[in-house]
């Protein structure tokens, strides 16, 4: 495939997932690092959103040739059906499995729109199934261990009580 | 319980122009991201499960609210008037309105909480309040989230976190925005220079209507990007510390331009009030544009017996479907323009000759 700029083969292979709809661009390496180093975009103000987006366009098709995009692209989700490539051109995803099933496209995308690899903060009080419970209260008891440790009491009757709602839980 | 007229002629809690720092900042807002650990995601899912996620979180929704204080909508039953309505309201997203799926919305009477079904997720909390107040909106939509929760199992993982449709949502869900009024910073042309900044710290800036919505009427809304790998007490904590700073720059370029340039602003302030009280025909934009530099002016007393919650009102009530509704009739451009120069002659008119706009 020649590169939509000029005569060279296309090495990068880009879905723009910013502004609405999906498209896709396939490039030679000096236009592509023209097009993701340019400063979006057509709505002034939503620059910051679209610079990440073309992170994470860049992200999913560096160091990749078009053969290696195709087999991701062909992955499907054994839960909901949706191959890789319907997110790519999407830019939604069809069940909470997919973060599982796809975790290795996933990863390196969500630690470049996020800069972070794990959750920090609210989780819901209930598990949800059985062995995301069981390591939750394997976490909370840890954590219920770290605090009493630290001698910070209070912390610790509150996770004592999250345990024992958890465990309560259904 | 309410229904969706009883709100055309009122306006939300989140406009009535109170609460900490209100001269600037409009309001505060949060959104949760969530969806059912059972169900495909939104756009994956057939219309049976949409049905399915729509009647266990409605039923979920109508145990813990209390009745006479709940408008409950299906989106697909109303009039396309009637999303734009609540769009402009601010109580549902863009999205949401063109959705031609099994959606509905939830919303408390003033206007405060709206609980989005089907949208981008299978619930989205928005909390709306007026004024500069994180903790405080913080505390209400935790506390919804909780009792939701109670009932209903939502997708979350270990190391991920709340599992969203996009991934640009996933961990907390949670989107902190502050809407700001920042006339100022726009007439001594640093606008673009506090946007810069906030980009290089991952905030992002938008208009009025959220993405891609223009800066209509110099309102600005200053929201988190990451979701993933900070609390929620993190992201509360980098959008409360930054709105400050934002609001002294906007008040320095107001003492500045009292100081520097009084009667050019004074003239602007009367300009657009003059136009506004009497113009016959006017579009949206010019509204937007003229309203802003009143509420500018109110706030630096030049226009003693204006109020703001009234001004605020109008930057809403002006817009095409508030317009239509508030007429009773479907409205094309050429007489909205007409309609809407009438309702401003009429609100900023009324101490003086009550039957102005009639009379001519």
């Amino acid at each position: 495939m020649k590169c939509q700029k000029c005569d060279k083969p296309a090495t990068f292979h880009i879905t723009e997932l910013a502004g609405g709809k999906p498209h896709e661009l396939h490039l030679c390496e000096d236009h592509a690092r023209d097009y993701l180093t340019s400063p979006g975009s057509e709505t002034g103000l939503a620059t910051g959103l679209v610079q990440q987006m073309q992170e994470m366009a860049k992200q999913m098709a560096i160091g990749q040739t078009a053969d290696e995009l195709a087999k991701l692209d062909q992955q499907e989700c054994p839960v909901c059906g949706i191959t890789f490539y319907e997110f790519r051109s999407q830019g939604r995803l069809g069940c909470p499995h997919d973060y599982t099933c796809f975790e290795d496209q996933l990863g390196p995308l969500i630690s470049n729109i996020h800069g972070e690899s794990e959750h920090v903060g609210k989780a819901p009080k209930r598990g949800s199934g059985g062995s995301e419970k069981r390591t939750q209260l394997i976490r909370l008891r840890r954590e219920m261990k770290e605090a009493i440790d630290k001698e910070d009491y209070e912390r610790a009757s509150e996770i004592r009580d999250q345990i024992k709602r958890t465990e309560a839980a259904e | 319980m309410t229904r969706l007229d009883d709100l055309t002629g009122r306006s939300g809690e989140w406009l009535r122009g109170s609460g900490p720092e209100a001269d600037i900042v409009i309001s505060s807002r949060i959104r949760l991201a969530r969806n059912l650990a059972d169900f495909p995601f939104v756009s994956r899912a057939v219309p049976r499960d949409l049905a399915q996620i729509e009647k266990l979180l409605r039923q979920r929704i109508l145990e813990i609210a209390v009745p006479d204080d709940l408008l409950y909508v299906e989106i697909e039953a109303l009039e396309d008037v009637d999303r734009q309505f609540l769009v402009e309201r601010h109580l549902i997203s863009r999205e949401h309105a063109e959705s031609r799926r099994a959606g509905a919305v939830a919303i408390d009477c003033r206007e405060k909480f709206s609980l989005m079904i089907n949208e981008e997720d299978h619930l989205r909390i928005q909390y709306l309040q007026s004024g500069l107040n994180l903790e405080g909106v913080w505390k209400e939509i935790n506390a919804i989230d909780d009792r939701i929760e109670e009932k209903v199992t939502y997708a979350f993982h270990e190391r991920l976190g709340y599992l969203t449709a996009c991934p640009t949502n996933v961990g907390t869900g949670m989107r902190v925005s502050v809407m700001l009024h920042l006339p100022a910073l726009v007439i001594t042309r640093q606008i673009d220079k506090v946007f810069r900044s906030l980009q290089k710290i991952n905030l992002a800036v938008r208009g009025l209507y959220g993405e891609g919505s223009q800066a209509m009427g110099d309102f600005y809304q200053i929201s988190n990007q990451i979701t993933l790998g900070r609390s929620e007490e993190e992201l509360l904590k980098q959008i409360g510390d930054i709105v400050p700073v934002i609001i002294d720059y906007e008040r320095q370029a107001r003492d500045f331009l009292v100081k520097e340039s009084h009667e050019n602003l004074h003239d602007q302030v009367s300009r657009a009030h003059g136009i506004l009280r009497t113009a016959r025909t006017i579009s949206s934009e010019e509204t937007m544009h003229l309203l802003s530099s009143v509420r500018l002016g109110i706030n630096l007393g030049l226009l003693p017996d204006l109020e703001i919650p009234a001004i605020n009102q109008l930057f809403i009530h002006t817009q095409p479907a508030h317009l239509q509704k508030l007429s009773g009739a479907e409205l094309d451009t050429t007489d909205r323009n007409i309609e809407r120069a009438q309702y401003l002659r009429r609100h900023l008119n009324k101490e003086e000759e009550p039957g102005e706009a009639e009379k001519n």
